[in-house]
């Protein structure tokens, strides 16, 4: 144990109350921290699981094609110009597929890619009708690039492929028709009039998604939309999911389809989680600035206490830098302590939260608090206590640091 | 007990001449100390008196390298240490000279024991199990062999002031500098203080410059030094 540590252990128990104030505040700042990072983004990862698991990581759709270009006679150094606005036009929906697919492919952080062709349609059961989306998937297809199997809830992924005119319906949608496992409704389009069977109800989570979603096989949506070809829209999954961006530009780029990552497409929602956890982060951090606040004060009054004991250390050979040390190791032994019980109680508090039962119903469904555990969260809990403690810790370390042993000396014999 | 480590020869082993001192500022100024030139050798003691306000304890702050003279130099061990920076002149605080002052400054949250191994510990030339030996030893010659564990708030003003002397004398330092080393002591106190002091600094070769107000110390030490008006009369 080197002398500046042994002496600075010293001084702290000399001052306990004032330190148990600074402690408290650290661990009430790193704990409550972690357990605020926890859960925003737990419901942020929550979020962005769901929303991988149902619209995949890019969604490609809408060939488009650059139209009206300027026109210049000869160089556009010319003069002789005739000026357009250029934009571009946008082809609704996939017309092939297949080649888009093959060359889709060749991007290496492509995992999956599932053709799926969209219609609206009205639902009918025994008491009441609604208007639906039809997704038309192949469901092996789709199973790479969603979590639909395990979003179904009641039936199962084979029925739905072995039965005839089967359906997966999502959770909201058959509850609102009352339609259980097995029954039969029909969808009304366009005047013609089919009947399908429930093989499957699903649940994604996602409010908008169960309460309008239906999937039928691919051959059963082009016989009732009337569409023999071609797709609505191709949903991706990557290897992955954060360089969604990237390959959606080159996509884009390359194969002139408009391609829209998760990020993109959920950008209003992943902003108001970011905005989430960034205010609850300032608003706890209100501890640890406390924390050194009250750190500040107690070593500033130590210093105020300690006058003659510096005075003596200095006369005995210890350095200023000594002097310093000797403040500075008591911010980190307490900054020490208050970070591992605040990191113990954060933990705490998040499996605690973890536990608690809470039905939401919003913009996605849960039925309890979810938490995500990240050694991230613990790092930025720390550091922040660390960056404010120890800034707190520099002033009157350097203040003792500064004093002259000869005028504290002088002060007192005289 | 072996002898001080350095300035084996008879030479002085703290000199300082034209020493000039102004302390507060602007016209609150004032001359302190006016081209004080001094000089101990090892073995002996010295006392500087004086009335108060004259002067001494600047003087003696000025030698144990606590404070920066205006102008004038001081010599330690031969080294010309006035005008050094300071983690040089610290060094030199903690190899070469010890100090006893009148209030004790003991550390109070540290046992008698610790207190006298403070100065070791930052010195660093012993094992740690060497400088227990060596504090509890030191401590035993002050009288204080069954108070080695006692924290500073629990021992006497006389017993603190044998801890001080005790502590001052760790790093077996060639000077040893005292400021009135017992004038919050009683008469009794005043004599053991005193007698351990220059006894000790004898066996060991010290030279011990003290600070005094009491006629009786100055009277039984090797050399008088009298100070009026900034300057030795």
């Amino acid at each position: 144990m080197s002398p500046n540590f042994r002496i600075a252990l010293r001084f702290l128990t000399a001052k306990k109350r004032s330190m148990l104030m600074s402690l408290s505040c650290i661990v009430l700042g790193v704990g409550l921290f972690i357990v605020t990072q926890a859960t925003t983004s737990g419901f942020e990862g929550f979020f962005i699981k769901t929303i991988l698991g149902t619209n995949g990581a890019i969604l490609v759709q809408d060939k488009f094609q650059t139209t009206l270009r300027s026109i210049a006679a000869g160089s556009y150094a010319s003069g002789f110009e005739i000026r357009q606005r250029e934009g571009q036009k946008f082809v609704e929906g996939i017309d092939q597929p297949e080649l888009l697919k093959k060359e889709l492919r060749r991007f290496q952080n492509v995992a999956g890619i599932s053709e799926v062709l969209r219609g609206t349609v009205t639902m009918r059961s025994s008491f009441k009708d609604q208007t639906v989306q039809v997704h038309g998937i192949n469901l092996r297809d789709h199973e790479l690039v969603s979590d639909l199997g395990s979003q179904i809830v009641e039936g199962s992924e084979d029925a739905f492929e072995s039965q005839l005119a089967g359906a997966l319906v999502g959770r909201e949608i058959a509850d609102r028709l009352q339609l259980a496992l097995g029954d039969s409704f029909q969808f009304e389009i366009g005047g013609q009039i089919r009947r399908y069977k429930v093989s499957g109800i699903f649940q994604t989570g996602v409010s908008d998604i169960d309460r309008v979603w239906v999937y039928l096989k691919m051959e059963d949506a082009r016989s009732l939309l009337k569409k023999p070809t071609g797709a609505t829209y191709l949903q991706i999954s990557l290897k992955d999911k954060d360089r969604a961006r990237e390959d959606a530009a080159q996509i884009s780029n390359s194969l002139q389809y408009s391609a829209a990552a998760w990020q993109d497409r959920e950008s209003e929602w992943l902003g108001v989680f970011r905005a989430l956890r960034f205010a609850t982060a300032i608003t706890v951090s209100v501890f640890t600035v406390i924390a050194g606040l009250a750190m500040f004060n107690t070593l500033a009054m130590i210093v105020m206490e300690k006058t003659k004991d510096i005075a003596i250390l200095r006369s005995m050979g210890y350095t200023r830098e000594d002097i310093s040390r000797i403040f500075l190791w008591q911010a980190v032994i307490v900054l020490g302590i208050g970070a591992v019980i605040g990191c113990l109680l954060g933990a705490g508090i998040t499996f605690g939260v973890s536990q608690v039962p809470l039905p939401i119903k919003t913009i996605f469904t849960t039925q309890k608090f979810i938490v995500e555990w990240s050694r991230w969260h613990y790092i930025e809990a720390v550091g922040t206590s660390v960056l404010v403690v120890m800034i707190a810790s520099l002033v009157p370390s350097r203040r003792a640091a500064r004093l002259e042993p000869g005028d504290i000396i002088r002060g007192t014999a005289q | 007990m072996s002898g001080p480590a350095a300035n084996g020869g008879a030479g002085p082993v703290l000199r300082c001449t034209n020493l000039h001192r102004y302390l507060g500022q602007a016209e609150g100024r004032v001359h302190v100390l006016r081209g004080v030139a001094f000089e101990a050798r090892k073995s002996e003691i010295y006392a500087i008196v004086g009335p108060s306000g004259c002067g001494k304890s600047t003087l003696l702050y000025l030698l144990g390298l606590l404070d920066l003279p205006d102008q004038g130099e001081i010599w330690i061990n031969d080294r010309l240490m006035s005008n050094d920076v300071d983690v040089d002149r610290t060094a030199a605080r903690g190899e070469h000279i010890g100090f006893v002052f009148q209030f004790h400054f003991l550390m109070l949250e540290f046992s008698a024991l610790e207190n006298v191994m403070m100065p070791m510990r930052k010195l660093g030339r012993l094992k740690p199990a060497e400088m227990e030996e060596r504090a509890a030893g030191l401590l035993s010659s002050v009288g204080l062999g069954d108070k080695l564990h006692r924290l500073g708030t629990h021992l006497s003003g006389g017993e603190q002031q044998r801890v001080a002397v005790a502590r001052a004398l760790a790093n077996q330092p060639s000077i040893i500098l005292a400021d009135e080393p017992t004038g919050n002591l009683d008469v009794k106190n005043s004599a053991i203080v005193f007698d351990l002091l220059t006894r000790l600094a004898k066996e060991n070769g010290q030279a011990v410059i003290l600070v005094t107000h009491n006629p009786d110390i100055a009277g039984r030490c090797d050399h008088t030094r009298p100070m009026r008006d900034g300057v030795f009369v």
